[in-house]
C-alpha cells in the first residue's frame, strides 16, 4: 500500500544458494551476539522500546524529499538506528525492519533474506556507528559532518557487499554491477546523509539527553570504532581492485569454488551434481546424502503424523 | 488508518488457510531453496514446480491466478542480472550496439538469464501465498516454534502492531508539510534540495521522539497490565496428523521436481 521499497533488497532466485548461507550464517553469528549484548545491558524494557523503533524506522523510510526529475531521496535508516539507539539494539532493529519487509511485501526474499540483513542491516549499522563514534568527543558540528560521512559511507558499504554476493552468485558481471551499484547508491547516499545529519540535529537541539553521555548511544565500546574503521578501509582498498583487476578476483573466485567456468557450467544435463561442490565425485555423494536425508525425513513425518491425533 | 492497513492476510475458508503455520514455512522455505538449486535450463523442472504452485492456488481457494497477478514485484531487480546476457561466453545468438559498445547476446547467457528469472518468480510466488494463507501473529508464532530467538520474534510483532500507527503519525507530518508550501502558480514553491533535506530530516528527527516517547508509554502501560517480557498467545498452534502428511507428500513433490531437474 504505502510502501515505497528501497532498491537494495535482493529477491529470492538472485542468489546461489552457498552465497545465501553464508551470509545467513554470518547475519545469525551476529544477531546472535547482538541478543545477547542487549539481554545484558537492559531488560524487558528495551523489547517495547526496539519493536516501537523498529516501526519508527519503517515509517520513516515514507518520509521522502522532491530531489529532481520525478526523483527523490529517502532514508534506509542502518546508519541512524545505530547512532540513536546504540549498535546492538540498532542491528536487532534493522534485522525485524527488514525481516518484515521481505515476509510481507515480499521486498527481498525470504532464502536470501540473511544477505539482505546482512547488508542493509548490520553493515550500515556496524559502519554507521564506529564511524560516528570515533567524533563521540568532538564538538557538535565535527560530530554532525561525520555522522554525514558515515551514513554516506554505510549505504556504500551496503551496495557494495550486494554487488559481490550478487557476482559471487554468478547473477552479475563484476565490472558492470559495481560502479552500477555504487553510482545509483553514491547519490542514494547523499540523501541518507542529509536526512541523518538533520534527524540527529533536529534530537541534539530537542532532546539533548537522549544522544548525551548517559545515552545508549554513547555506551557503545571503542570496539566498534575499529570495527567501522576496518570495514571502510576494506571498501575503499575492494572498490578499485574490482575495477582495476576484475580477471584476479575472478580467478579467487572460481578457486574458492564460488564459480564453475562457464562454458562447462550447469546446463541442462549436468547430472546427480550440487551445485557448488566443484568435484564431482565429492558432490555425488552429498547429492545422495542429501537424497536419504530428505526420504528418512519424508518418512519421519508420516510417522508423526500416524501418531498424532487428528 | 485501520490496524490491518498494511495486512496481506486474505480470509477464506480454505485447506490450506487451515495448516498449522509451522507447514506453510517449512514448505516454502524447502520450495525456495529447491528452485536456488535447480540448474539453468531444468525447464521440466520448472514447469513442475509451477504446477505444483498453480495446485497451491486452487487448495486455497484464492482463485488459479491469485499469486501471478501480485508477482511481478520482484521484476525491477531483473535489471542487475542483466549483464549475464553479454558476459557468459557461448554461441553469438545476437549482436547490437548500446553506446560505443557491441553488446553480443549468447545463448548461455540468455539460458542462465532466464533460468534466474524463473527462479525467482517461483520463489516470489509462493511466499506471496503464504502471507495470503496465514495471519501475520500466526506467522510470527510459527517462527518462534521453529526456534528463531523469541526477543527477534517479539521485536517484529511490535514493528507489526504499531506500523500503522507510526504510518499515521507520518502521514500527519507529511500532511503539515504539504499544507505549508503553498507557491504561488508557475513559481517553484520551496527552498533548494538541501533545504528541503533538511526538513525531510527535521520530520524524521521528529518522528523519531514522538515514537520515542510513544514506546514509553506504551511499557509503562504493559507493565501496568502485567507484562514481563513474554508474549501470551490464545491461539496455540499444534501440529495434527494432517499436517504432518500435508508436509512429507510437499517434500517428496518438491524433492521429484529437484530429481527431474537432474534427469
Amino acid at each position: 500500500m504505502h510502501y515505497s521499497p528501497v532498491p537494495m533488497h535482493i529477491p529470492d532466485g538472485f542468489l546461489s544458494l552457498i552465497v545465501s548461507i553464508i551470509c545467513w550464517a554470518a547475519s545469525a553469528a551476529i544477531i546472535g551476539l547482538a541478543i545477547s549484548k542487549t539481554n545484558k545491558a537492559l531488560g524487558e524494557k528495551q523489547i517495547p522500546l526496539m519493536g516501537v523503533m523498529a516501526a519508527f524506522i519503517f515509517a520513516a523510510q515514507m518520509i521522502n524529499f522532491p530531489v529532481a526529475g520525478g526523483t527523490s531521496g529517502h532514508l534506509l535508516g542502518g546508519a541512524m538506528a545505530a547512532i540513536m539507539l546504540g549498535p546492538w539494539a540498532g542491528m536487532l532493529v534493522m534485522t525485524a525492519v527488514i525481516a518484515v519487509q521481505g515476509l510481507l511485501f515480499q521486498d527481498g526474499g525470504l532464502v536470501v533474506m540473511g544477505a539482505n540483513i546482512l547488508n542493509m542491516g548490520l553493515v550500515t549499522a556496524a559502519v554507521g556507528y564506529g564511524l560516528y563514534r570515533s567524533a563521540a568527543t568532538q564538538p557538535k558540528n565535527v560530530k554532525l559532518g561525520v555522522a554525514g560521512v558515515a551514513a554516506w559511507l554505510s549505504v556504500m558499504t551496503g551496495a557494495l557487499l550486494t554487488s559481490v554476493e550478487l557476482w559471487l552468485s554468478g547473477t552479475s558481471h563484476l565490472q558492470v554491477v559495481i560502479p552500477a551499484m555504487l553510482g545509483v547508491h553514491a547519490l542514494i547516499g547523499l540523501g541518507e546523509a542529509l536526512i541523518t545529519v538533520s534527524a540527529l540535529a533536529f534530537i541534539m537541539r530537542s532532546r539533548p539527553d537522549l544522544l548525551g553521555e548517559d545515552s545508549e548511544s554513547a555506551k557503545g565500546s571503542r570496539g566498534w570504532i575499529w570495527a567501522g574503521g576496518l570495514i571502510t578501509l576494506a571498501v575503499i582498498l575492494f572498490s578499485p581492485l574490482a575495477s582495476t583487476d576484475p580477471d584476479g578476483l575472478n580467478r579467487v573466485a572460481m578457486d574458492l569454488g564460488f564459480m564453475t567456468n562457464a562454458q562447462s557450467g550447469t546446463g541442462p544435463f549436468a547430472g546427480y551434481t550440487v551445485p557448488f561442490l566443484a568435484m564431482t565425485s565429492l558432490s555425488k555423494i552429498a547429492a545422495g546424502a542429501i537424497g536419504v536425508l530428505v526420504v528418512g525425513a519424508i518418512i519421519m513425518l508420516i510417522g508423526r503424523g500416524m501418531k498424532a491425533k487428528t | 488508518m485501520h490496524f490491518d492497513a498494511f495486512d496481506r492476510y486474505h480470509e477464506k475458508e480454505s485447506f490450506i488457510h487451515r495448516l498449522d503455520p509451522r507447514v506453510k514455512v517449512v514448505v516454502t522455505i524447502a520450495f525456495i531453496v529447491s528452485n536456488a538449486l535447480l540448474p539453468d535450463g531444468a525447464w521440466m523442472a520448472f514447469v513442475f514446480a509451477w504446477l505444483f504452485l498453480l495446485a497451491a492456488n486452487i487448495f486455497s481457494r484464492l482463485g488459479v491466478a491469485y499469486t501471478f497477478k501480485r508477482s511481478l514485484v520482484a521484476l525491477p531487480f531483473a535489471l542487475i542480472a542483466i549483464t549475464v546476457l553479454f558476459s557468459i561466453p557461448g554461441k553469438a545468438l545476437f549482436t547490437f550496439q548500446l553506446f560505443t559498445s557491441n553488446l553480443t547476446v549468447t545463448d548461455a547467457g540468455l539460458l542462465r538469464f532466464v533460468s534466474i528469472i524463473i527462479r525467482s518468480w517461483l520463489s516470489v510466488q509462493i511466499a506471496l501465498l503464504l502471507v495470503a494463507t496465514t495471519r501475520f501473529p500466526d506467522l510470527i508464532h510459527a517462527f518462534e516454534h521453529l526456534r528463531v530467538p523469541a526477543i527477534l520474534t517479539t521485536i517484529i510483532a511490535f514493528l507489526y502492531r504499531y506500523l500503522f500507527v507510526l504510518t499515521d503519525e507520518v502521514f500527519r507530518l507529511l500532511r503539515a508539510r504539504e499544507s505549508r508550501s503553498a507557491g504561488s502558480t508557475g513559481k517553484r514553491s520551496g527552498g533548494g534540495v538541501l533545504w528541503r533535506a533538511k526538513v525531510a530530516g527535521n520530520m524524521a528527527g521528529q518522528l523519531f521522539l514522538r515514537s520515542y516517547e510513544r514506546s514509553d508509554r506504551i511499557y509503562n502501560a504493559m507493565l501496568s497490565r502485567g507484562y514481563s517480557g513474554r508474549l501470551y498467545t490464545l491461539n496455540p498452534h499444534e501440529m495434527k496428523s494432517r499436517d504432518y502428511f500435508v508436509t512429507a507428500f510437499a517434500i517428496a513433490i518438491i524433492f521429484i521436481v529437484q530429481i527431474i531437474g537432474r534427469l
